[in-house]
């Protein structure tokens, strides 16, 4: 059952990016299209899950004052890991991440669910939270790519949408675009909250 | 022609790819510290500050050790513990040494850690293959183009802040619709480059 809260959180009531706004670059940067959205969104996933994981196994031995460092050199070489992957099976997607990837050691929804969950909780429960704040990260980056490639670009995973008629808004799949799509996206997730607030 | 070429990155690191509107890296501290024009003077001073240093470490550091020794699947991890560490030693001689400067940049610095656009620029140097003197000119010019997207930024959201928007808009959605707008003020500078 508590597994089960710590797993949902992440997709509607702590989202990191719609609620928290945490990690904001790569959900403005890599979201021209669906794919590249999902395939950032795994790759923090990935990251997140397993650096929770061996923080939480870590966490009593690493000693209070270098926490930050240790955090980091561990969060550090998942991402080594995952660009090394990426990089030697799925050239494309590693090319249009480019250097989002690298930066994922400096996300801060990583860093802060090691330091405000993964130090505190067990090695399983860290895990599902990881899993949970990734998805919901995940989640929020497939919606405004969606959203972006749709509007700016008239397709969806690649495959054209509309007719002959359609005039793309070319603005969504340049940068405006993304602040502007992401700035309707949160404000979208207010209504809603607010909706239901009132009943 | 090394003289236009250095001018050239310059005007192209401040105005054409902006580090904010066009390589969207330090979002972050770009809608956290822009609610007032001094704080974002102050936390701009500190980026280009610590930018500078942080490429003038890690530049050598590609070249002289990572390249020599075919290790560059390091460099995320070099970089990064070489730019925290940095941060700490910067705030530590700061506070030591100059006292007002600290007190003026102090509680923006270790802010700096997270800021990818640090981390960033220092890999855009290594990927864009530029020489020593042209990544520090690079680093320093885009870390000029972050404080004057978050000045301008701050400017305006002074006023926003004493405006009606519509309640779901407020804070955070109406300051993203800002800032796509000025990026699109922006991308008027692409045309510069030609």
């Amino acid at each position: 059952m508590s597994a089960w809260k710590e797993f949902a959180k992440g997709f509607w009531n702590q989202n990191p990016v719609l609620r928290l706004l945490l990690g904001l670059c790569p959900v403005l940067a890599v979201t021209t299209s669906a794919t590249d959205a999902i395939g950032m969104g795994l790759s923090a996933t990935f990251v997140l899950t397993m650096s929770n994981l061996v923080v939480s196994l870590m966490r009593k031995g690493i000693p209070d004052r270098v926490r930050l460092p240790a955090f980091i050199v561990i969060i550090a070489t998942f991402v080594t890991i995952v660009d090394m992957v990426l990089k030697a099976y799925m050239f494309d997607l590693h090319k249009s991440l480019g250097l989002f990837i690298p930066l994922i050691v400096v996300n801060c929804i990583i860093l802060g669910r090691a330091e405000a969950f993964a130090s505190k909780n067990t090695a399983l429960m860290s895990m599902v939270d990881g899993l949970g704040m990734g998805l919901g990260f995940t989640l929020a980056l497939f919606i405004l790519g969606t959203i972006r490639e749709i509007l700016g670009n008239g397709t969806f995973f690649g495959m054209t949408l509309f007719g002959e008629g359609f005039d793309p808004v070319l603005v969504f799949v340049l940068p405006p675009g993304a602040f502007i799509g992401l700035g309707f996206l949160i404000a979208g997730m207010n209504y809603l909250e607010r909706r239901k607030a009132n009943g | 022609m090394a003289e236009t070429n250095l001018v050239m990155i310059v005007v192209a690191a401040i105005l054409i790819n902006n580090v904010i509107f066009s390589r969207f890296l330090g979002i972050c501290p770009y809608l956290g510290v822009s609610k007032k024009l001094s704080t974002a003077f102050g936390m701009g001073m500190a980026v280009v500050f610590v930018m500078t240093l942080a490429t003038a470490l890690t530049w050598p550091i590609q070249k002289l050790i990572l390249e020599p020794f075919d290790m560059g699947y390091l460099q995320t991890i070099s970089f990064i513990l070489v730019i925290a560490s940095l941060v700490q030693l910067v705030e530590i001689i700061l506070k030591k040494t100059v006292p007002t400067l600290y007190q003026a940049l102090g509680i923006y610095l270790p802010l700096i850690t997270t800021n990818c656009a640090v981390l960033g620029v220092a890999i855009i140097n290594i990927n864009e293959k530029l020489s020593y003197l042209q990544a520090l000119i690079f680093s320093m010019a885009s870390a000029l183009g972050f404080t004057l997207a978050l000045i301008i930024f701050a400017g305006i959201r002074e006023r926003l802040a004493i405006r009606k928007v519509p309640s779901v808009f407020a804070g955070i959605p109406i300051a993203l619709i800002v800032a796509g707008l000025l990026a699109m003020a922006f991308m008027g500078f692409a045309g510069l480059g030609n």
